[in-house]
């Protein structure tokens, strides 16, 4: 025994020894691409993922060109479509139908997710514990490989014969499974992948959290971020295996010829369907919200974190009700697992079934109501640095307010009976994800910029970007209240011209779609200020926002293994104007002065 | 700086990073065949008639006798470990490796005869249901014999140079194995015997 445990030390030793002398001479390879950082790693969740919304909103910028312009030629990139998909430039419906249905899943599980978990949670969580790495660093490496996986599938789909899948994002049979097309097992596979890239980062993170906090670093010292990202993963660890195994279901009807979701006797274009029949299309309508609800959460929570991190460090107090907030967004977590079938109203459930959700869903409201009290309060009184990533944290709070507020009418049966399949909704869960989340978003990218590069962005062109972005946005989706509340109809590819009573809102389409492409326009100032500011932005030492948590203490970029010395913390994350103190900021890594 | 608790428990969890992240892993399992098991409950409740005795109970109780086996042998192969005796610890991970062998074996008679019948997953409902839960199954039954091979294989020079992390290996995998052989313990009866 004691032979085995000196050649145990000896040989820990050794490895130790061989790791270090590699740390140095890693490969371009084992760097860049295929790296176990997870510095690293989150940055190429947070570039794919950028990229994945830029390309997730081109093709809506194309759509409202249909929608504007019913039946005219789509300039500049019209010729390029192909004769399968828009003859001498004219959009077909079918592939209208594939861009709504992979820009809602290209923005959700390709854009939004990856750079709010995959990309801010890796790159800025380990930090802001104190933590060398993630507690996996192979398995890291590997869940950004399969969402990579994921994100192929995805877009080969749309050079496939017949194209990518028709059936919107949330993939409805029976027409998902019937539609002649294999763009749906394309994007039955790519889920898949997605799926498990995401259950993996999930328990990574969880781990993570968990484990390797630094010494000192209680659970309700957590920066607010991170308790956001610990709630986030326990949804994407529980609440994406079912929509896996409706994946799989749904694979098995497509190509093994089961009928899962498929009941007996349909009858499609007048010919009744030979297949065993007996199943049920609402099994899939369950076991797809069951996840896609939670998800709304997952999309939310993290911009969340981030909007609360940038308001303490921008206000210079500490966040009102960090307590309140925190037990709200666990509540928030364990309410979201039911409340999935309010989006369900219209399916015939029964009104037991519908009121039961009703309550639940009026309950959820109210942790969210808490979060943005909190946040709101804690502006009250501070004389605030509007700082670009303030700017867009301050806009998070009543962009996500109204999103929130409109579906209050959707979550009641009632009201929900007139509003849904409207632009209402597209209005609603817009201005909760793409004002909210994005916006958030992009608070985050300039907050955390100079700690991932060492250089800051600039100011000018971040205030230009966020200026054109948040009054076109809104011009985006406020018309889509009116248009809604009138009557019209969402996924049609002419806008609904043969109702009468469409007349009067079809006008808003060529604002919508006027305001679309100028926000695109406001998205340059972006590319350019964070390309060019990794070349020639200012250079800045650890800590350039003068603020409290962990992750600035580190140097900028930080090295392999995050800290210099190791880290301890020795008080709550966002002290910030502590009377009698010598600054402005008391940084939870500093030691008491005696 | 190292990452810390890789095999050794933190004090204020109780936990290696490694236990942890099995049992996470192992809750989303539970989501998983837990969404399947309800899909079979509800199109279940929906059918006219559901078809009885298609399915060979007694190839269905040796497998099942099979996997209670080799979930004996996976505990003694970490006992073994914790002993010290190698040796024999890894003897015992072959044999259970070798057991889910069996076990898929015999689960590929049983859906050859199906198949031979032309009754694949496109007949019936139940038949459908049938292959998705014991086909998902099976391939985590495959998924074990992978590490299995791999710890008693190459992952095996470990032992030499960190006995304990490679003792917890074994654990987190007979945990894997336990929740594996407890799936199964479900589908007997739900789907050979009601």
């Amino acid at each position: 025994m004691d032979t085995t445990a000196t050649g145990t030390a000896h040989g820990h030793e050794h490895a130790h020894e061989h790791d270090h002398a590699h740390h140095e001479e890693l490969g371009f390879l084992r760097k860049w691409v295929f790296s176990l950082d997870h510095k690293v790693i989150g940055i190429q969740y947070a570039i794919t993922g950028l990229l994945f919304l830029l390309f997730g909103f081109t093709l809506m910028m194309v759509m409202r060109f249909q929608l504007a312009y019913p039946g005219h030629p789509i300039p500049l990139i019209g010729p390029w479509l192909g004769d399968a998909n828009a003859p001498n430039g004219v959009m077909l419906p079918e592939f209208y139908n594939q861009l709504g249905a992979m820009h809602g899943t290209i923005m959700v599980f390709l854009g939004v997710v990856p750079l709010a978990v995959g990309g801010f949670g890796n790159f800025v969580m380990p930090l802001q514990i104190g933590a060398p790495d993630m507690a996996f660093p192979k398995l890291n490496m590997m869940s950004y490989w399969v969402y990579f996986c994921g994100g192929v599938t995805m877009f080969a789909s749309f050079f496939i014969q017949g194209g990518a899948a028709q059936s919107g994002w949330t993939s409805y049979p029976p027409l998902s499974v019937v539609v002649a097309t294999n763009g749906q097992v394309y994007w039955l596979v790519g889920m898949i992948f997605l799926i498990t890239s995401s259950l993996l980062g999930s328990v990574n993170f969880i781990v993570t959290i968990v484990q390797l906090r630094a010494k000192g670093l209680s659970y309700m010292r957590l920066p607010f971020f991170v308790w956001a990202q610990l709630v986030t993963s326990f949804l994407l660890l529980l609440a994406f295996p079912p929509l896996e195994a409706a994946g799989v279901l749904q694979l098995m009807d497509r190509v093994a010829g089961t009928s899962f979701f498929l009941p007996s006797g349909l009858v499609i274009s007048g010919k009744p369907l030979t297949v065993a029949g007996g199943g049920n299309p609402l099994l899939w309508q369950h076991l797809f919200w069951f996840l896609a609800h939670p998800e709304v959460y997952v999309l939310i929570l993290p911009a969340m974190g981030i909007v609360g991190e940038v308001i303490a460090n921008n206000t210079r107090k500490p966040l009102w009700g960090y307590k309140a907030l925190v037990y709200a967004v666990i509540f928030l977590g364990f309410m979201s697992f039911i409340v999935w079938a309010h989006h369900m109203f219209m399916t015939g459930m029964g009104t037991t079934i519908s009121a039961f959700f009703q309550t639940t869903t009026m309950i959820i409201s109210i942790p969210s109501v808490i979060v943005l009290t909190a946040m709101l309060l804690s502006l009250w009184g501070a004389s605030i640095r509007f700082t670009t990533p303030m700017l867009f944290a301050l806009a998070f709070l009543p962009m996500f307010g109204i999103g929130g507020l409109t579906g209050l009418p959707l979550g009641l049966a009632p009201s929900d009976i007139h509003l849904h399949d409207t632009y209402y909704v597209i209005g609603h869960f817009h201005y909760v994800v793409a004002p909210g989340t994005i916006f958030a978003l992009f608070a985050g990218v300039y907050y955390w910029f100079p700690k991932a590069t060492g250089r800051m962005m600039n100011e000018t062109l971040g205030k230009i970007h966020f200026w054109g972005s948040i009054v076109a946005i809104n011009f985006v989706f406020m018309p889509m209240f009116i248009q809604g509340l009138g009557g019209m109809n969402r996924r049609m590819y002419d806008g609904g011209m043969q109702y009468a009573h469409n007349a009067g809102l079809l006008k808003w389409n060529i604002v919508i779609g006027v305001a679309a492409w100028a926000l695109g326009l406001f998205q340059l100032p972006f590319i350019v200020n964070f390309f060019g500011s990794m070349k020639w932005g200012k250079l800045v030492d650890r800590n350039p926002w003068q603020a409290t948590t962990l992750e600035w203490s580190a140097p900028s970029p930080p090295g392999h293994g995050n800290f210099v010395v190791e880290p301890v913390v020795y008080r709550g994350p966002y002290e910030y104007s502590v009377p009698g103190a010598p600054s402005d900021f008391t940084p939870s890594f500093e030691p008491e002065r005696s | 700086m190292e990452i810390p608790y890789t095999v050794e428990p933190r004090p204020d969890s109780g936990l290696a990073n490694g236990k942890l992240g099995i049992w996470l892993f192992l809750a989303s399992e539970v989501m998983l065949f837990g969404a399947l098991f309800s899909t079979y409950i509800l199109l279940r409740v929906g059918a006219v008639e559901w078809p009885h005795g298609e399915l060979s109970v007694k190839l269905g109780a040796i497998n099942t006798f099979i996997l209670i086996a080799s979930s004996v042998t996976m505990v003694v192969a970490w006992a073994k470990l914790k002993m010290n005796e190698f040796s024999k610890g890894r003897l015992y991970i072959i044999v259970t490796a070798v057991l889910a062998l069996v076990f898929l074996v015999n689960k590929y008679f049983e859906y050859a005869d199906h198949f031979s019948r032309g009754e694949g997953p496109w007949h019936s409902t139940f038949l459908a249901i049938y292959f998705t839960l014991t086909g998902l199954h099976g391939l985590h039954i495959l998924g074990g014999i992978v590490v299995m091979a791999y710890l008693a294989g190459p992952g095996a020079g470990l032992w030499k140079k960190n006995p304990d992390q490679f003792t917890n290996r074994v654990e987190y995998t007979g945990l894997y194995w336990h929740f594996v052989d407890l799936v199964w313990i479900f589908l007997f009866p739900v789907l050979y015997l009601l």
